[in-house]
């Protein structure tokens, strides 16, 4: 037998009588391991490359059509412009409007992918390092059967050990590079085909990410899917500040893998705090729940001028670029671990530790670049140990007068409010903090994204940002909460557990909180939507961020949704799946229900498994802060599925949405698989990208959006009864939009019988069929559909 | 600051920038004109205080004196109805801008193209990137924001001006009309 895919020769001699002797049960394999003991026939599409899947995107793209909003008129990328693209105006490459815009898109979803895949090449090559190319993919051992639906379903590829991850980073590789390369100045001219390659870039991006976090917890001996995976300390208030301080951030977490494993064999766990900002302490806390997480992106500012750091170490990926300057003012030893991330810092990785550590807690430098996880481990361990008592934790924090004096220097100019992302009231909180009053200006902590913006636009040089941290001061303190570590994947049983429920529509949605801190009214906003869909019997994901944001509030005993909700992958459970990263394992869940709940195979099967996602699978995400690049290629990958994303307001800025139109009846036809008839199944769901204006909003949005046209009867009421009740509460009134959501008399809520049938009859609604449905009928004969649904 | 900056400071879009408007009746003879108006109000309208009433009392002062149909978006609509105003159509802003752009929709009261959308009370960076798509997007629909603060991506926007001349450039627009439009709605 001689399998011969892509990267990989694979020779099997059960017997053979040559020239040479006899032989028997060789096998050769070469490139790397060859998945001939998968008995799962190959689909038709492993290995896509950008157009493989044009024909699934363009489907998906009919429906949910771009609504660009440019954000800015001009394209400026090559040396014919600037060129001005308003209106139907043509650059001078003759790329329109609609294509810039879309152009524009995809380099971000490729910067979000490169991102994502870079991470885990430098994730593979650690854990190789670290565990052995043969180590095992482990995510959850026995719990798991399906281990890497992502990489089986794009690739068609059973990975089995570390060195298997390589081949498909290689993969992933050269689709971002192709992709980018048709964002080249006179390549691709067609939105819409830009749209495919957004998507193709979102799917790699899963890809990417899927393989980051197998190869992580694989070799870190991370939660593997565990529902009860230990509760972590959250919250700037939890540190110690009594012991040396050593803070992380960014997103790669070998550098902190160091440090916990250097104090460790110093036996000087309990004498070091390690605490972290972005996914970088979310893994570290999988690796040891000992490490504290302080928050999202946005604590950056607030934490290293709080001077409680005793020496900052950075990785990669959504880290202030100007960290460096920010630690020398409150004289905190700064070390750079990534090639990505330099710094213009001396690259001191060669020399010896001693020398290192004598540099930076001698004050000769202010920061160095150490490109070796245990050598940076060690020195920061030390350089902590060694400044602390000198440092006495000097800060940029300021005392009341210092804060009312400062604030009595304002002009009341507003500049630093037409500075502010959220449009805070500063000028405002500013006039009556220099008359004393500090508690307008303590109000705005909640909703500070932390950016500094308005400390760059003021022409008094007020440290804006510091005066509002300053004025909140209690409030910091009183950061202290749990949050429940990263678990990974989800088990293979709690997939058939839930997979009916969710299928039929009894189980209303499964919610995703992922992404960034850019929260237009706070954090909070987020553990509001997460615990108001738990308690509704929604199963909510969430992870990075958002994962931290939903930790950081309490109910009225005292809970965190942590401490109030299950991990388990249920109704009713807040399921924190861990980094970034992670994300891959939501939108693995969803993949997961087609193969185990409903037989589908998976391998190199892409268009018919997102097919199946999104006519059955409730899934919605909501990313509320969404702000970076990686999050536009999260938010790809899961449109690629057929799974709509929410985002909030600031998401407008993202430049474009995937609209659907309810009111072309047109659109929501599907192939019914039992008649082969073409159905209305009405507009479910509704949109593929669409940004809400308020919390309010966005929950109605979320709830409608669950909605699928494979509902049974009683899934179609439940799911309506929550939309309707959501929407009655947050718009005051009846949806106009009932009765394309009714199928049958059967799907409407008992209790809102009598209401429903009155609209039905005032409208021109006619009973119709539930279908077996799907986009693809017309172009998928019976037999390459893997198994009949269920 | 002048009057036609952006609000926030780097929001700035590119050559085609809106008229600031200089005088209310500027807003009343663009209304006039319209065949089919709509005002679109963003959440922030039923939290913003112009004087002792909220922008959105001002905005449902001009829809009713206008009869302009009224698409709430946000969760703004419970103040409409607070008010005794029960016949917005509800949608996301976003949604309401692709519809717009779509030179087939027949408006919210079904009854034509819209040719004008009035703009208020939504989130500065959101109604910039909405009338952004408009801008480019609408080019048979005009717009004007009746926020106090500049949006360049309309075609007629107030300057970054003070809430008293606000408030009385929004009582002078919604005042009762001594013409009805030139075609009714």
């Amino acid at each position: 037998m001689l399998l011969l895919t892509e990267k990989k020769i694979a020779v099997t001699i059960k017997e053979l009588d040559s020239g040479l002797g006899h032989i028997r049960d060789l096998s050769i394999t070469i490139g790397k391991l060859s998945a001939a003991d998968w008995a799962e026939p190959e689909g038709p599409t492993p290995y896509p490359t950008p157009a493989t899947l044009r024909s699934w995107d363009r489907k998906l793209l009919s429906r949910y059509q771009p609504f660009y909003m440019p954000f800015c008129d001009l394209c400026c990328l090559c040396t014919y412009g600037k060129c001005d693209l308003t209106g139907t105006k043509k650059g001078a490459c003759g790329i329109t409007m609609p294509a810039q815009q879309a152009r524009t898109v995809l380099l971000a979803t490729c910067i979000g992918a490169a991102t994502h895949t870079s991470h885990a090449r430098e994730l593979v090559t650690y854990a190789i390092k670290k565990a052995g190319r043969d180590c095992p993919i482990n995510p959850g051992g026995n719990a798991i059967g399906v281990e890497a639906p992502v990489i089986r379903l794009v690739c068609g590829e059973k990975p089995g050990t570390l060195a298997d991850l390589e081949t498909v980073l290689d993969y992933c590789e050269s689709q971002i590079t192709s992709l980018l390369a048709v964002t080249h100045t006179g390549q691709e001219g067609d939105p819409l085909d830009f749209e495919s390659k957004v998507l193709h870039a979102g799917m790699i991006d899963q890809v990417g990410m899927e393989v980051a976090d197998l190869a992580q917890i694989s070799a870190l001996g991370y939660p593997k899917a565990d529902p009860d995976a230990p509760l972590a300390a959250l919250g700037m208030g939890t540190v110690d500040t009594t012991k040396p301080v050593i803070l992380v951030i960014g997103h790669n977490v070998p550098p902190s893998v160091a440090i916990i494993d250097y104090l460790a064999l110093e036996n000087l766990s309990d004498q070091v705090e390690v605490t972290g900002i972005c996914c970088t302490s979310i893994d570290a806390s999988r690796y040891s729940p000992r490490a504290k997480i302080i928050g999202p992106m946005s604590w950056q500012l607030r934490y290293i001028r709080s001077g409680i750091p005793d020496v900052i170490v950075v990785d990669e990926q959504c880290i202030r670029t100007d960290a460096l300057g920010e630690a020398q003012a409150v004289h905190t030893p700064f070390i750079a671990t990534s090639e990505k991330n330099c710094l213009g810092l001396p690259d001191r990785t060669h020399d010896p530790a001693d020398a290192i550590v004598a540099d930076l807690a001698g004050g000769r430098q202010a920061g160095v670049l150490i490109l070796d996880p245990e050598k940076a481990g060690e020195v920061a361990v030390r350089v902590a140990r060694a400044v602390m008592p000198a440092r006495k934790k000097a800060c940029t924090a300021l005392d009341l007068s210092a804060i009312r004096e400062l604030a009595s220097d304002c002009t009341q100019c507003r500049l630093c409010r037409r500075a502010c992302p959220n449009d805070l009231a500063i000028p405002q909180a500013m006039k009556a903090a220099g008359a004393g009053d500090l508690s307008r200006l303590a109000g705005l902590y909640e909703t500070c994204v932390g950016c500094g913006r308005c400390e760059q636009a003021c022409t008094k040089e007020i440290p804006v940002h510091s005066l509002i941290v300053a004025a909140a001061a209690e409030r910091t303190k009183n950061e202290r909460f749990v949050i429940r570590t990263g678990r990974g994947a989800i088990q293979d049983i709690e997939i058939r557990n839930v997979g009916g429920p969710i299928v039929l529509g009894e189980i209303p949605g499964v919610v995703a909180f992922v992404g960034c801190a850019n929260f237009a009214n706070g954090g909070k906003e987020v553990a509001e939507m997460s615990v108001e869909f738990a308690k509704r019997r929604y199963i909510v994901c969430t992870s990075g961020c958002a994962a931290m944001s939903i930790g950081m509030y309490r109910d009225e005993e005292g809970k965190t949704p942590y401490e109030q909700f299950p991990g388990s992958f249920t109704a009713g459970g807040i399921v924190n799946v861990g980094s970034c990263v992670a994300n891959a394992h939501i939108a693995g869940a969803t993949i997961k229900i087609a193969s185990i709940f409903a037989r589908r195979n998976l391998r190199g099967n892409y268009a018919e498994i997102a097919d199946y996602v999104h006519n059955r699978v409730g899934a919605v995400g909501v990313a509320w802060g969404a702000m970076s690049q990686k999050a536009a290629a999260i938010a790809s990958g899961f449109w690629r599925l057929g799974i709509p994303v929410v985002v909030g307001p600031h998401g407008t800025k993202y430049r474009r949405m995937l609209l659907g139109r309810a009111d072309h009846e047109a659109d929501w036809y599907v192939h019914d698989q039992r008649t082969g008839e073409d159905v209305y199944a009405g507009p479910a769901p509704e949109h593929l990208f669409v940004a809400a204006e308020t919390k309010e909003e966005a929950m109605v949005l979320v709830a409608k959006l669950c909605m699928r046209p494979n509902d049974t009867s009683r899934g179609r009421a439940m799911k309506l009864t929550h939309y309707i009740d959501l929407y009655q509460r947050n718009h005051g009134t009846m949806p106009d939009d009932i009765p394309p959501y009714i199928r049958t008399t059967a799907d409407i809520p008992v209790t809102l019988k009598g209401e429903i049938l009155k609209i039905l009859a005032q409208s021109d609604w006619k009973e119709r069929p539930i279908p077996d449905p799907t986009l693809l009928a017309h172009d998928m004969p019976a037999h390459r559909r893997s198994a009949d649904p269920p | 600051m002048t009057n036609a900056d952006p609000w926030q400071t780097a929001e700035i879009a590119g050559p085609k920038k809106a008229a600031v408007i200089t005088k209310p009746a500027m807003v009343n003879t663009v209304i006039l004109r319209a065949e089919h108006p709509l005002l679109l109000i963003g959440h922030c309208a039923a939290t913003i205080d112009i004087g002792e009433r909220k922008l959105v009392d001002y905005l449902l002062d001009l829809a009713r004196a206008q009869n302009i149909p009224v698409i709430a978006t946000g969760h703004v609509n419970r103040a409409l109805r607070e008010r005794g105003y029960t016949s917005a159509t509800i949608l996301p802003a976003v949604e309401a801008g692709h519809r717009i752009a779509d030179p087939g929709w027949k408006g919210p009261d079904g009854k034509g193209r819209c040719d004008l959308a009035l703009i208020a009370g939504l989130p500065y960076p959101m109604a910039w990137t909405l009338l952004s798509g408009l801008k480019h997007f609408a080019p048979r629909t005009r717009t004007i924001t009746l926020d106090n603060t500049y949006q360049p991506n309309a075609n007629w926007s107030f300057g970054n001006i003070s809430v008293k001349d606000w408030q009385e450039s929004l009582e002078a627009i919604a005042a009762p009309a001594k013409t009805g439009r030139l075609t009714d709605v």
